[in-house]
């Protein structure tokens, strides 16, 4: 089926070859950062990591994500997702892939990678993070694969495949709830020691991924012959509108276990992130821009007259995308390192190789899933003759 | 073409064969009496079977009483000086009681305290969080309680310097070899990419000498065994109150301070 990937319009190929010079650009950028070391990126001692593990963090929850299209179609034999689950698969396909492309851009020795597997350490978060993450690619990579492939034999899928598909739908939130385990069984970063954190990421999750979906799903309506679907796109649209309230309800939740008992540990860094500490405040704009991106969208999803306008419907989810980007890939893994454990405030920023290494991640990840989505949108395409 | 798949494929069967086989020739090589060399500990290592540290503050006045002992312990590990703040690497370094000892300051400590630094290393906890982090074992605890690093081992994923609550974990973010004034023979330098911090000079202690700090403070500082009633340690531990950095963590610091 790969051969589907290579027959494609002027724009399609604009589009690869925009994607591959970001790509070629970043390369020779991550070779750079190979050859100095990790000093080329804004991390320090104090906030020891950054961008990468935040894009990390937020593209875990795009993956997870994804089984919110799936879930719907297997588990509750809801037929109008049989249309894009495959969509939902190849996704978790291009994210996870990301994660993995970030994990090892942050590495400081990323040739010692598999001493994780060569020196296996079970009590060790990262140990079962590599794990899960790992697993959820393989499902997602066999089921996506067989259910395509079916689809254009025009056979159903065999029996192994369902089975696969509801395993992988467990496995889906434990991917994210790893995650979290990374960040809130640490001892000493107030921010992240609290057990609302892996809800919360899971809560994001639901949102980010499915509402890319929906806007993946309007751009496949308008530069192809495949139409995703107004009652899936209206269903899709449901499902983050509860998952981003959950997200803000969890999020004060946390506000006012933080604020009410006071404790200074808890509450430092959540003030450096909204309202600045001892002068500090590079990311109160941006928090306060995720905070009203994210309101925002919960009151044009949940009123039914915005929603079922696509046009809205579609600005709803960038807003959303991007505020949930914004908490997640910026606030959450810098604002638990800021203050430091010994209570300095050590602020952190992206520096420019940081950000093109990142952005060619990105490109990766969107390649990918370009390649991805070519293949099934052509096997739609063809298996319904237009 | 057909002859060099063929000749490929006996090659492949054959190297799995000869894979396949290693453990077996293993097992049969190693049925034999003990091979290698055997290691004796050393008759003059110091031992025991937790240490810990009691730093007496009140034998310091100023920054130049603690100079030459982060001067002793930099020197003899090799840390480099780095002149961006961000890739600094500390192994010992100095922080006011407001900072060493978080929230634990009030608006009336008293002058002295308020002023005088404080000494900050790694506290070799007895329930470490960075090892519990390492997903590599790479940062590992030994029965005596000392934390180590194998720095051949670490990749560098800074797991360890999110859990350390105490932020006693530095980060080799370039290559540090240019930065190190005066190499140390007797300690290994590490390469870019790589997590490091104090070791209680362990390689000391196995040939028998005192951790450089210890020496270099004149008896401000002193390292023991905890589970020797008899001890200096716990002499001093005995007749003086001492505190420990965040004891509410349950990490259980072996650095203790007389303030």
């Amino acid at each position: 089926m790969l051969e589907l990937a290579i027959k494609g319009g002027k724009k399609y190929w604009i589009l690869i070859g925009g994607l591959l010079a970001v790509m070629g650009i970043a390369f020779v950028f991550w070779l750079w950062q190979l050859s100095f070391g990790l000093g080329i990126t804004g991390m320090s001692r104090d906030v020891s990591w950054g961008f990468y593990i935040a894009q990390f963090t937020f593209l875990v929850g795009v993956a997870a994500g994804g089984v919110m299209v799936v879930l719907p179609y297997y588990l509750h034999d809801y037929k109008a997702f049989g249309r894009i689950t495959i969509l939902g698969e190849f996704l978790a396909i291009a994210a996870v892939i990301m994660c993995l492309m970030f994990i090892i851009a942050d590495l400081g020795q990323p040739m010692r990678a598999l001493n994780v597997i060569f020196y296996p350490t079970p009590g060790s978060v990262l140990f079962w993070d590599m794990i899960v993450l790992n697993v959820y690619l393989l499902l997602n990579i066999i089921v996506g694969w067989n259910v395509i492939e079916a689809e254009r034999n025009n056979i159903k899928y065999p029996g192994w495949i369902k089975a696969l598909a509801i395993f992988s739908i467990i496995w889906a939130p434990l991917i994210h709830t790893v995650t979290a385990f990374l960040y809130c069984g640490l001892p000493g970063r107030g921010f992240w020691l609290t057990a609302i954190l892996a809800p919360r990421f899971l809560a994001s999750a639901f949102a980010a991924g499915p509402a890319l979906l929906i806007l993946l799903c309007l751009i496949i309506r308008r530069v192809t012959k495949f139409d995703p679907g107004r009652e899936q796109i209206q269903s899709l649209a449901k499902i983050v509108t509860y998952a981003i309230i959950i997200n803000v309800f969890f999020f004060l939740c946390e506000i006012f276990v933080v604020f009410y008992s006071r404790i200074p540990s808890h509450m430092d860094h959540i003030k450096y992130l909204f309202f600045g500490l001892h002068g500090h405040g590079a990311l109160v704009p941006w928090m306060w821009t995720a905070m009203a991106f994210m309101v925002t969208s919960i009151i044009l999803l949940v009123n039914p007259v915005t929603r079922k306008n696509e046009a809205v419907l579609a600005f709803a989810c960038v807003i959303l995308f991007i505020g949930t980007w914004i908490d997640k890939g910026m606030g959450m893994i810098s604002g638990g390192f800021v203050p430091n454990p010994l209570h300095h405030v050590v602020e952190y920023a992206p520096t420019i190789p940081e950000i093109i290494i990142t952005l060619g991640v990105w490109a990766t990840g969107f390649f990918i899933l370009t390649i991805l989505f070519k293949i099934a949108i052509t096997v739609k395409e063809e298996v319904s003759g237009v | 073409m057909e002859n060099s798949r063929r000749s490929f494929l006996k090659l492949a069967g054959i190297s799995a064969l000869g894979l396949g086989t290693k453990p077996v020739l293993n097992a049969f090589a190693s049925s034999g009496e003990k091979h290698g060399p055997e290691i004796f500990p050393n008759q003059e290592a110091l031992t025991a079977k937790r240490w810990a540290m009691v730093i007496d503050t009140r034998k310091f006045e100023s920054e130049e009483d603690l100079e030459p002992i982060i001067a002793a312990c930099h020197k003899i590990h090799n840390v480099p000086k780095l002149k961006e703040k961000r890739h600094k690497i500390d192994w010992l370094w100095t922080d006011d009681f407001k900072h060493v000892f978080t929230y634990q300051e009030h608006e009336f400590v008293n002058d002295r305290v308020k002023h005088l630094p404080f000494l900050v290393l790694c506290n070799h906890c007895e329930k470490p969080a960075c090892v519990r982090a390492c997903p590599t074992k790479a940062t590992f605890q030994r029965d005596d309680g000392i934390v180590l690093m194998d720095f051949h081992r670490c990749i560098g994923c800074r797991f360890c310097m999110a859990a350390c609550p105490y932020g006693s974990r530095s980060f080799n973010f370039r290559d540090p070899r240019p930065f190190i004034s005066e190499e140390d023979k007797n300690f290994p330098t590490r390469m870019k990419g790589v997590v490091e911090k104090c070791n209680f000079c362990a390689e000391r202690l196995a040939v028998g000498k005192m951790p450089a700090c210890v020496e270099a403070s004149n008896g401000a500082i002193v390292v023991g065994d905890l589970h020797d009633p008899e001890s200096e340690i716990r002499e001093l531990l005995k007749n003086n109150y001492t505190i420990r950095r965040k004891p509410s963590l349950g990490a259980g610091p072996a650095i203790y301070y007389i303030v």
